[in-house]
């Protein structure tokens, strides 16, 4: 069986490739690259006018199961990351019961192989029960499959604890991912500490909240040598501390989600809890530091922290509604709308923090599209208009501050391991 | 007649809308005093108080103020009710739909709930104090009596002294207060301040400074349940701070009105001698809250589009 992808603007951020050629896909792998490829192939798409790129890559999800199910599943969580052209994504060990151990992670990849629409990797957690109090099985879980170790959600907030798991995270060579708050700065925070906050009567969350432990983890990372990515960094301060470490040598990898780089603490209104999340939209001056970081490719890794719940979750008082967004499916659009069309951003630079950097930040043989590689590939309409509408989400939470948003940027198809698992809007069983 | 469904604060209330109010409470605080005046224009009313947060006064002064104009009242008991069973707001709010009350009055602990439940049910909701947001009947009132007394409001120089961060009374009055052309200064130790100076008024922790020819002094409850770190040592420390005594209120106008939501920390926030002054104005603000809330209640079951 051999699929062509005809005619398509090629970005391969991996060769540094940009330019119209065809892509030829035999048995999951790609086979060849090249103008006008004239092999017979069993199927082609023809992908005029369209970017062809490596499959899409978050390192950043919550897919809840086991223990949630009710807000997402593995099932529909993969569905809705091949909706928004992602190939691989890993999820966070936040779940009940916690990823801390091997046996979680050996389910997680089994309910991926059965019921998943792309490549499921389980991110473990950092202790036991992410109760801060000692260590997870790490290396039994790394054996597994983990790609990582984060206690998303939280900080480990005793800092001997974390330095002993950065050194003993050395050993695998894998990063450790930390979600910045100091929780006796946040208070009962809600949103942005700011006029916006103090308008509603909202309880505010600091910048200072996040960057202390920004600045602790750097330092932690500098003295023991660990691969720290920082998730989900929301102020300007936390990039001038990514810079600062990285004038002085150290390789600091961070990540930013879409609605940070979007959206400010001013479009939090009438108290709708969709515009509640943690780190929370933080002001303008905050998120125009966030796009000027990765245009300056200070901050390589964009991931959306999806983090599906419930209608009702999310219905109610905004003080009592959980933090957390869904993001899989509108994030390729908002990059290119918000960072691309923006100016910020060149193709190239959206699909490599998208795709190519992500991969390299968890070592995984992706987000390339040179020939022997494994066709993951995504394929986008960049012009394309798109209105947002949440209810038809393939992701069981439709809670997103961007419903009914006009966009710019359609996901035409998503082919993983060589097999089309979406195309034009619809999943492929 | 006031076009709005809801009353949930002044941050959204235009000055024409919160002077009409004041208007018709003018009206309405001759029938407290008068009972043979009082008459039963909203007998087919029915209102319902909920509060998810103790209150006597403001519960207490809501429900006659409905029945003095001859509506039904009725309280949600919460602790007794299905909120207790662990029954959302939204659905509680939908229950008291269908049963047909008219208008909910709701206190609660989270700021917005209002809101949320305004949007989820037919009936008009009235804000009776949410979380660290707004109190607008409170406030409403509060401007009442300054009109009563002042007669105008703009130049006037009004200084709020207290635990200003917890203080939904602040709030409102601040956005209130802002709409009428008032002068507003919010004084209290620098914990408990917040980021009031945002909203766009002057804050000090200089309590004399505060209150240097203020024409209202107005003292805030320090709100013990709502803090959950310490903002300051103590009590003590506190009252020799910022209490405000004879001596502080020396600094003030003559004419100065002393006011206080209520209920008072007597010795804390203002001394006895102050309370029971000839400034004090506290009692005639409990008066003046009927009235205010006999305003809104008239105009909302007459005029909104429920």
């Amino acid at each position: 069986m051999k699929l062509l992808i005809r005619g398509g603007r090629v970005i391969d951020p991996a060769t540094k490739t940009d330019e119209v050629m065809d892509l030829l896909i035999e048995d999951g792998t790609i086979i060849a690259r090249g103008k006008a490829l004239t092999e017979m192939a069993d199927q082609v798409i023809d992908a005029q006018g369209k970017w062809v790129t490596p499959g899409l890559i978050d390192v950043h999800v919550h897919l809840r199961e086991p223990g949630y199910e009710y807000k997402e599943t593995i099932h529909t969580g993969s569905k809705a990351a091949v909706m928004g052209g992602y190939t691989t994504i890993c999820c966070m060990p936040n779940t009940d019961p916690v990823v801390d151990n091997e046996i979680m992670v050996e389910y997680i990849k089994m309910k991926a192989a059965r019921e998943g629409y792309c490549h499921v990797l389980p991110i473990g957690a950092i202790t036991k029960g992410q109760e801060g109090k000692e260590l997870a099985n790490i290396g039994r879980m790394v054996k597994a499959g983990a790609c990582g170790i984060s206690e998303d959600g939280k900080s480990v907030m005793d800092a001997g604890l974390l330095k002993t798991a950065m050194k003993y995270s050395k050993m695998f060579d894998i990063p450790v991912m930390s979600h910045c708050e100091d929780k006796s700065l946040v208070g009962g925070g809600v949103m942005n500490a700011g006029t916006q906050a103090q308008l509603l009567g909202l309880k505010g969350i600091s910048n200072d909240s996040e960057e202390v432990i920004i600045a602790r983890d750097i330092l932690l990372a500098r003295a023991t040598g660990a691969r720290l990515h920082l998730c989900h960094v929301s102020t300007k301060g936390g990039i001038a501390l990514i810079e600062d470490a990285k004038r002085h040598g150290q390789e600091v990898s961070a990540e930013i989600t879409p609605h940070h780089f979007t959206l400010c603490d001013r479009d939090v209104l009438d108290y709708d809890a969709n515009t509640k999340m943690n780190p929370p939209l933080r002001s303008m001056d905050d998120v125009l530091a966030l796009r000027q970081a990765l245009k300056d490719d200070v901050v390589n890794i964009i991931a959306t922290d999806h983090a599906p719940h419930s209608e009702d979750e999310k219905n109610c008082e905004y003080e009592r509604a959980p933090f957390g967004i869904v993001g899989l499916e509108t994030a390729f659009a908002l990059g290119n709308t918000v960072l691309v069309q923006g100016g910020w951003l060149t193709p190239m630079q959206l699909i490599a923090k998208m795709s190519t950097n992500p991969a390299r930040l968890i070592h995984l043989d992706k987000g390339s599209l040179e020939v022997g590689k494994t066709a993951d590939i995504s394929i986008f309409d960049p012009e394309a208009e798109v209105v947002v509408c949440a209810a038809d989400f393939a992701s069981k939470g439709h809670n997103t501050p961007f419903d009914g948003w006009k966009v710019q940027g359609k996901v035409c198809y998503t082919i993983v391991d060589g097999q089309i698992r979406m195309a034009e809007g619809v999943i492929q069983e | 007649m006031l076009q709005r469904k809801d009353v949930l604060g002044l941050r959204d209330m235009t000055r024409e809308e919160i002077l009409e109010i004041l208007t018709v409470a003018q009206e309405m605080k001759k029938r407290i005093d008068h009972p043979e005046l009082r008459t039963s224009e909203l007998h087919h009313t029915s209102i319902v108080t909920l509060f998810y947060e103790n209150s006597t006064r403001t519960k207490t002064s809501f429900a006659l103020a409905g029945k003095y104009l001859g509506a039904t009242v009725q309280d949600l008991g919460i602790s007794t009710s299905s909120v207790n069973k662990g029954e959302s707001l939204i659905d509680t709010g939908k229950t008291l739909d269908q049963m047909g009350v008219e208008i909910m009055i709701m206190r609660n602990s989270y700021t917005g709930a209002p809101h949320v439940l305004a949007r989820n049910v037919n009936a008009h909701v009235i804000n009776a104090g949410d979380g660290s947001n707004e109190h607008p009947t409170q406030a409403l009132l509060d401007l009442y009596t300054i009109l009563e007394y002042k007669k105008h409001f703009e130049g006037l120089k009004v200084a709020i002294i207290g635990d200003i961060s917890h203080s939904r009374v602040a709030r409102s009055n601040v956005f209130g207060l802002q709409k009428l052309g008032a002068e507003v200064v919010l004084a209290g130790p620098s914990t408990l301040l917040g980021s009031a100076q945002l909203l766009g008024v002057k804050t000090t922790s200089d309590i004399r400074e505060a209150v240097k020819d203020a024409d209202i002094v107005m003292g805030l409850r320090i709100q013990f349940e709502r803090q959950k770190t310490t903002n300051f040592p103590g009590i003590g420390e506190y009252r020799d701070l910022f209490g405000i005594n004879q001596e502080v209120l020396s600094y003030a106008k003559k004419d100065v009105l002393v006011m206080h939501p209520g209920p008072v920390n007597r010795g804390v926030e203002l001394s006895g001698d102050v309370i029971d002054g000839q400034n004090s104005v506290i009692n005639i603000q409990v008066k003046n809250g009927v009235a205010v809330r006999m305003a809104i209640l008239k105009l909302l079951a007459k005029g909104g589009e429920a």
